[in-house]
């Protein structure tokens, strides 16, 4: 059944390749196909669950640096499947909606825009899921560092009441480092190296 | 000024049933025994928080056990759980429609410092954006440091110089 599926869409639709997976049979499609695909597997092939849509970011340097990940399942065969697409551009990623598939896709569709920055076109209300409208960034690229970047504070009310203006980056100066092989274990521990002080060393004043 | 009442202290056979007392202790006796919360569970916290409110630690003893819905009818503030920065501007807002006078506890250690969420998504405190007037430690904390943490803010109110007040906002 598994490797027949594979094998079926190879053969039905021109471009589609078996990918290297570790557990579950996987495919990469066109991007243009995924949506055929998507449909064909759920309506001929019985794996109509699907179960998440995310991204990969595959670095600043790669050729595709984004492919688009479905993980679906078959409720008849119980059995996974995972079918991934390629974006064509590096710059603006877009890839279809499965909304009209599948409408759980909504939400996972927006949590991928809102951290990968993926378009899905014919989504119905392709908003940002977890940061603020409006933030400016996609925190799951590779090029969003680990530390945050300072932003503006997005609330006036706010602003205007406390006279906070600014967003910090929370880690700024450095992400949180364990220090391995140290004997004081309140020293090994994860930590962001310029922002602990104690007794023994003082706050940074800068 | 001559009177036939000799005695120095009060004497409920002659003055009834007045006790004397001073304003400011009288009106903030009644503001620290029932403190209506105003539940902001916002995460992990929020269970614990449930906890305190259920019949095993019964936060109604002290008090504090019209857990309000509505900003209008509460006067405590009980952050409880991690604040994203999506999330503030609505903790804020609910904060500034509660009426005065009106008092802020930060449960947990999300509320009080970002906790373990060190990222570009959480608010690094409420205090940020909220004056909080008892810090909580603890992920989640007990709920007896929650209980502990009221008594604290029962402390706090009955310091209040709450009659001054009065006179100054009318
Ligand atoms: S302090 Fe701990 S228990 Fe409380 S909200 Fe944060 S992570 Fe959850």
């Amino acid at each position: 059944m598994a490797t027949d599926i594979i094998a079926t869409i190879i053969a039905r639709f021109p471009g589609a390749a078996a990918r290297a997976s570790g557990d579950h049979p996987a495919v990469s499609v066109p991007a243009a196909a995924a949506p055929a695909v998507l449909q064909a597997v759920r309506e001929e092939f019985g794996y109509d669950f699907l179960v998440d849509v995310t991204a990969v970011d595959w670095g600043l340097e790669a050729a595709v640096r984004f492919t688009v990940v479905w993980h679906l399942f078959s409720t008849v065969a119980h059995g996974y499947l995972r079918v991934t697409a390629d974006c064509t551009d590096n710059a603006a990623p877009a890839m279809a909606s499965a909304v009209p598939l599948w409408p759980t896709a909504n939400w996972h569709e927006r949590e991928t825009f809102d951290l990968l920055g993926i378009t899905f076109t014919g989504h119905p209300d392709l908003r940002r899921i977890l940061m603020w409208e409006g933030y400016p960034y996609h925190p799951l690229r590779k090029d969003f560092p680990l530390a945050g970047i300072e932003v503006p504070l997005h609330d006036p009310e706010i602003a205007a009441e406390t006279g906070i203006t600014l967003i910090a980056a929370p880690m700024a100066g450095g992400p949180f480092v364990a220090s391995p092989g140290e004997m004081n274990l309140t020293e090994a521990e994860p930590r962001a190296k310029d922002e602990s002080w104690n007794e023994a060393s003082a706050k940074p004043t800068a | 000024m001559v009177s036939a009442n000799t005695e120095l202290a009060y004497n409920s056979k002659i003055e009834g049933d007045v006790v004397v007392s001073r304003a400011d202790a009288v009106i903030n006796w009644l503001r620290s025994s029932s403190l209506w919360p105003m539940p902001m569970g916002l995460a992990c916290c929020g269970i614990e928080l449930m906890a305190v409110g259920a019949s095993r630690f019964d936060i109604a003893r002290f008090g504090a056990e019209v857990m309000r819905f509505s900003p209008r009818q509460s006067d405590c503030m009980i952050v409880a759980g991690t604040v994203t920065y999506k999330m503030a501007p609505h903790v804020r807002r609910i904060y500034d429609q509660m009426a005065a006078p009106k008092w802020v506890i930060a449960m947990g250690a999300c509320a009080s410092s970002g906790g373990m969420y060190r990222s570009y998504a959480t608010l690094q405190g409420v205090d940020r954006i909220l004056p909080v007037d008892v810090y909580v430690s603890g992920c989640p904390p007990r709920p007896e440091a929650l209980l502990d943490a009221l008594i604290k803010m029962q402390a706090k109110v009955k310091r209040e110089p709450s009659a001054r007040g009065l006179l100054v906002r009318a």
